[in-house]
């Protein structure tokens, strides 16, 4: 009974926020080419022969940043611009006060806007198959199903880690300038730009302790079939999801007792 | 005996407000050196309101009447003293204490901006807890109630503020709440679709014996919907009663604009001991107490020849204005 209740709420909102995120289907085209970082991150690699200094082919490496490019297709996240608006104007305020915590909402945004994504995604995945046929692969089955969980899982850390910093609204009302400041380190570290094996080995052990190789790099490397340790990798995004969600949790119990409905 | 459903002890609520002198000099000033001062917007107020009733709450601007509202239905966090509304402390938001309420606010919506209304509706339904049957059943009676049709399958950028209205009503009811919060939910309508609206709440009260708290700076919300008002005046209750005694406090004598037929009937109205305000040819305007109304109207209508007579009810905002300026009103 309840878990039908929850399953009501959960599938009407996405589907609601779905048919929302077809109103704006030119502009999600838009940002999935956006994401193309990945695509100019191969060239540079590639006509620099720098794939040679860390011993992956290139055919590895062009595999590598096209499941990088995927894995952030479905792990963008933007819930701290969305939750700092709604907080300033004071949109967020009916929500709070309906049965659904408002980050719910914006949860099913966000999913909703992968849905929505995905056939755009697939579209430049064939134009750079077309360029590049010498990638083309087929992951087995089982490889799939856990980078497609690894990916999920690399969304809901950033999810949580952007959620946390969202309800710092509460008190500094431009928490946005504070996710700039991570952004700094996830374009850097999460492998985006490079793989996390090109790092000398010292920098590397501390970048593992932190949850940015997690959020591309791992999911990436699962997808395109180099060598990862699996176990680990989905541990560590397990446990970082434990350790954010409680924090979530607290800072937005405290967050809502600071609350001061502004602008409504 | 009709229950309290909402009980308000010595609440208060504090601000911290920052501050910056005007100009270069100001802004260096504040951002080496930011200035907050703590500001008390409620101070130690007290009320009740009973189940099923229509309660204005009346004030000038900034007087603290939102503030209220939003800590009675738990939007905001009490600095001071309890609130309980239907038995819940609201700031706790728990979820049968949620589907009791409803917060309505004028100047904002919870509509999904890009598409019809009916999808925002299944949404809350959802959201409620609602199944689909009910939220079809829930959908109809209220869109009736509220005389919309077309309009749940035009997306909501389209439609007219009233219709726009019209739905954030239906959506913030579609769980059938038992209180609902209202802030200046007329705010920019036209006469038609306050009057509409005004009907619409009668009517819903009226049905459902919900309990309806209402701001609104419209004196005719105020008048066709409250029986009793609450006054904030800085932050502080200076009058807390029934509507109608209000006025006659603050308005204790009624013009009566009298046109006798002949001139000689006028002065002899003129020296027959009422408090005359003036006097045009024959026609002629007194002040009579609200209590004595009836013996003077008969007084005057049996021993004066006269062709016509108006009642002159002094403007209820002129006399609610006064309200807003003052802080006591000893009743």
């Amino acid at each position: 009974m309840i878990s039908n209740l929850i399953n009501n709420k959960i599938f009407t909102l996405l589907k609601v926020q779905y048919s929302n995120m077809l109103e704006y289907r030119v502009e999600i085209a838009l940002w999935a080419i956006s994401g193309i970082i990945p695509f100019f991150m191969l060239n540079i690699w590639t006509s620099n022969n720098l794939n040679e200094s860390i011993n992956i082919s290139d055919v590895l490496l062009s595999r590598y940043f096209l499941c990088a490019f995927f894995v952030r297709q479905f792990s963008v996240v933007w819930v701290v611009f969305s939750f700092e608006e709604d907080s300033l104007m004071g949109k967020v305020s009916p929500y709070l006060i309906q049965p659904l915590n408002p980050f719910f909402r914006y949860f099913a945004q966000h999913l909703a806007e992968q849905i929505t994504r995905f056939p755009f995604a697939l579209i430049i995945a064939f134009f750079f198959f077309i360029f590049n046929p010498e990638t083309i692969w087929i992951p087995n089955l089982s490889i799939l199903i856990l980078s497609i969980l690894s990916t999920f899982l690399s969304f809901l850390i950033q999810f949580l880690i952007q959620s946390i910093v969202a309800c710092l609204c509460f008190w500094t009302e431009k928490a946005s300038s504070i996710e700039r400041l991570l952004f700094i380190p996830t374009l850097f570290l999460s492998g985006l730009l490079a793989p996390v094996v090109s790092f000398p080995e010292y920098v590397k052990s501390w970048i593992y302790l932190t949850p940015f190789p997690y959020l591309i790099d791992f999911p990436a490397n699962l997808l395109s079939g180099n060598e990862t340790n699996i176990r680990g990798g989905l541990s560590m995004q397990i446990l970082w999801i434990f350790l954010l969600f409680p924090l979530f949790k607290k800072i937005w119990s405290e967050g809502t007792k600071k609350y001061t409905a502004m602008g409504s | 005996m009709v229950q309290n459903i909402i009980d308000v002890r010595n609440l208060s609520k504090s601000f911290d407000i920052s501050s910056k002198e005007p100009g270069l000099k100001g802004t260096i000033k504040h951002f080496f050196r930011r200035q907050t001062k703590s500001l008390k917007v409620i101070k130690d107020i007290s009320f009740e309101i009973k189940e099923g009733e229509i309660v204005g709450f009346l004030g000038a601007n900034g007087a603290g009447k939102t503030t209220i509202l939003k800590m009675l239905c738990g939007l905001i966090y009490p600095s001071e003293g309890s609130i309980l509304v239907s038995g819940y402390l609201p700031f706790r938001r728990k979820e049968n204490f949620l589907k009791n309420i409803t917060l309505i606010m004028g100047q904002k919506q919870q509509l999904i901006w890009d598409l019809p209304p009916i999808e925002s509706f299944y949404l809350n339904a959802a959201i409620y807890g609602l199944d689909k049957f009910e939220a079809k059943k829930r959908i109809k009676k209220l869109s009736e109630m509220l005389e919309i049709d077309e309009e749940l399958f035009i997306p909501v950028r389209k439609l007219s503020l009233g219709q726009r209205m019209k739905s954030e009503l239906l959506a913030a009811l579609i769980h059938e709440p038992n209180i609902l919060f209202l802030d200046e939910p007329t705010l920019g309508l036209d006469i038609n679709a306050q009057r509409n609206l005004r009907k619409f709440l009668q009517n819903y009260n009226k049905e459902t014996n919900a309990t309806i708290c209402l701001t609104s700076h419209y004196m005719k919300d105020i008048t066709s919907l409250c029986k009793r008002v609450i006054c904030v005046h800085e932050g502080e209750i200076s009058y807390d009663g029934k509507l109608d005694l209000l006025l006659k406090k603050l308005s204790p004598v009624k013009e009566i604009i009298i046109v006798c037929r002949s001139e000689e009937d006028a002065i002899k109205l003129e020296n027959s001991g009422f408090t005359i305000k003036n006097k045009i040819k024959n026609e002629i305007t007194i002040k009579i107490d609200n209590n004595s109304i009836t013996s003077s109207l008969k007084t005057i209508l049996n021993n004066f020849d006269i062709e016509d007579l108006f009642i002159n009810e002094p403007p209820v905002d002129e006399i609610i204005g006064k309200v807003l300026i003052k802080k006591d009103y000893d009743i």
